[in-house]
């Protein structure tokens, strides 16, 4: 016993494999937070020079109004911005600038990028927060119920319920919420921001499409504990069913759910996009959707870089999460 | 061939025969409006689905949607497989310096999830098919990549092109005698899949305002457009959705379970 606390090579080696793999795993990501900038500064490069006319004067018109816009004070707003340097130069300016939390201003509100994104990203936040817990809500029971009698009819129908929402888009699963629960029920607003309710489609749909497939990887991790040796050893001692989930199958399964959830993080994103900008929801997506109809190109880069820049966050903190619950695939 | 997987390739290919031959055989402009025939209900006056909300006919314009969300997506799909497959085998032939780039390349691309980066070409220019096209394959070419790359890595060692090499038998040979008959049936599902994953996408975009521009016939901004006229006129929305759902059904159906199980 005492062996095994003492620093052994072996534990050692262990150690060094582990921060090994951590340090490969964070140089990936950081080589994926570079190509987020890289693909958004580009972006907003290419949207500038598709802009159709001169792009200063465009800018300079779309932050102090047509009537009062003239030859310099596009002149001025091409040195502002530093229109006339070249692409690559402009391009390290903007990510040098971003690196300093410094996004430029909106062509249209003239407000600061930064400032617009912290208020929303709130709202998106929340959003997302809500939905996971109305995927688990839904998840779990069902696919508890399923994974007791693998084969049942309730296993088959939830089965194939998960995999026709699945397969539909969430936009469309978005309009038959809007159509059937707001528009003939009446039972909830079809969209906006406000109080409570305003919550409950966005964060339905986007619970719908997370916890579809969510409900059969529980379905699976609960079928597979109740099959093992631990459960039917429990039963058969005497322990209730609910005592014996508790104890032998939920604790299994929530690696498995866990993972899952961590898998789905680009869902999440699409998601929070897709469904924010279906139901007018102030958020992140919203925002980037807008401001590419309204060509407003440093909200574009700005929120696409956050939506961006998240996406590899979280995606990192669920590589390290995976590798705590489940050491074996650190190797 | 599983009967699903036939039901799947009838449907598509019943679309795309809509798609290409439908339009002249419904006889209207699917832009021309009527506005003293507005949300007439299918079957007047030889409008077989009725009309939109502008007096224009919705079986022509669901059929020259279909004509757009299909082309594109076919274009799409196949730059995306000829390329990702094309790159893999390079990627596991080669390896070393160049393998190392491309799956850097590959990962790179990754980190943005595949909505935003459609998104993202279609921002910068509006209402162009081809910043749409570009970001479907841009998006879709790392999965053929991957298993393309997989796949021969497998293959190249098996003892059959061991033998292969040691008769002097050519890269190219080697290439269609044992690398092409083992990914060909695997690219298919995954087509397939890829293509209901555009289709999807294209209508997303449509229906957010992203993309293709009204007054395009595309089906997400049909489903936009007609979504206010639902209590009048439920079976307008109705049609592109059902367009939409049989489309990517039977993408589905083609692609297969086992690839579901990797999404």
């Amino acid at each position: 016993m005492t062996m095994s606390e003492t620093l052994t090579p072996a534990r050692r080696a262990e150690a060094r494999r582990l921060r090994a793999s951590f340090v490969k795993l964070l140089a990936a990501r950081l080589f994926q937070a570079l190509v987020v900038a890289l693909i958004v500064g580009i972006v907003g490069f290419a949207m500038m020079q598709a802009l159709p006319g001169d792009a200063a004067y465009r800018i300079a018109a779309g932050r102090y109004g047509y009537d009062v816009v003239d030859a310099a004070a596009a002149e001025a707003m091409r040195l502002q911005l530093g229109l006339d340097r070249p692409a690559l130069e402009m391009l390290m300016v903007w990510i040098g600038q971003a690196l300093t939390f410094d996004l430029g201003h909106s062509f249209v509100t003239g407000a600061p990028v930064v400032d617009e994104i912290l208020h929303q990203l709130g709202h998106s936040v929340g959003l997302a927060f809500i939905s996971i817990l109305v995927a688990l809500a839904l998840a779990v029971p069902v696919g508890t119920l399923a994974g007791l009698r693998p084969g049942s009819l309730f296993d088959r129908i939830s089965g194939g319920a998960a995999l026709v929402l699945r397969a539909t888009p969430a936009f469309l699963i978005g309009i038959l919420l809007i159509l059937f629960i707001a528009v003939e029920l009446r039972l909830t607003p079809a969209s906006g921001h406000g109080h409570g309710t305003h919550f409950v489609l966005p964060a339905l749909t986007l619970g719908l499409v997370l916890g579809s497939v969510l409900s059969r990887v529980v379905r699976n991790a609960v079928a597979e504990a109740v099959a093992s040796e631990p459960f039917r050893f429990a039963r058969q001692k005497g322990l209730s069913l609910p005592a014996a989930l508790r104890r032998h199958a939920f604790r299994n399964a929530a690696v498995p759910v866990i993972t899952y959830l961590g898998v789905q993080t680009a869902l999440l994103l699409e998601g929070v996009v897709v469904v924010e900008s279906v139901f007018s929801w102030p958020g992140i997506g919203h925002a980037l959707t807008h401001a590419v109809f309204e060509r407003d190109i440093p909200m574009v880069q700005g929120t696409a870089l956050v939506l961006g820049l998240g996406f590899v966050v979280l995606s990192f903190v669920v590589d390290i999460s995976c590798r705590m619950l489940d050491p074996r695939l650190a190797q | 061939m599983t009967p699903m997987r036939i039901l799947g390739l009838l449907g598509l290919f019943t679309l795309a025969l809509l798609a290409v031959i439908g339009p002249d055989l419904i006889g209207f402009d699917p832009a021309r409006q009527d506005l003293r025939a507005i949300l007439v209900s299918p079957g007047t006056d030889g409008h077989l689905l009725g009309t939109d909300h502008l007096g224009r006919d919705l079986a022509a314009r669901l059929l020259e949607g279909a004509r757009i969300t299909l082309a594109l997506t076919a274009f799409a799909v196949a730059s995306a497989a000829i390329i990702g497959v094309a790159l893999g085998i390079l990627a596991a032939w080669a390896g070393g310096l160049i393998d190392g780039g491309l799956v850097t390349l590959s990962n790179g691309v990754l980190a943005l999830p595949g909505l935003l980066l459609v998104l993202l070409m279609a921002a910068i220019v509006p209402d162009s098919w081809w910043t749409l096209y570009a970001g479907l394959a841009l998006t879709l070419w790392v999965e053929f990549f991957r298993l393309a790359r997989t796949r021969s890595q497998v293959i190249l060692r098996s003892p059959a092109v061991e033998a292969a090499r040691m008769m002097g038998l050519t890269r190219s040979h080697i290439v269609r005698r044992h690398i092409w008959p083992d990914l060909a049936s695997q690219i298919l599902s995954l087509a397939a899949f890829g293509a209901a994953t555009a289709v999807t996408a294209l209508a997303t975009l449509g229906f957010i305002s992203i993309g293709l521009r009204p007054p395009t016939p595309e089906w997400g901004i049909m489903m936009s457009e007609l979504l206010p006229s639902w209590r009048i006129a439920p079976w307008a929305i109705g049609a592109p959705i059902i367009a939409l759902a049989i489309t990517v059904l039977s993408l589905r159906l083609v692609a297969g379970p086992e690839t579901e199980l990797e999404a």
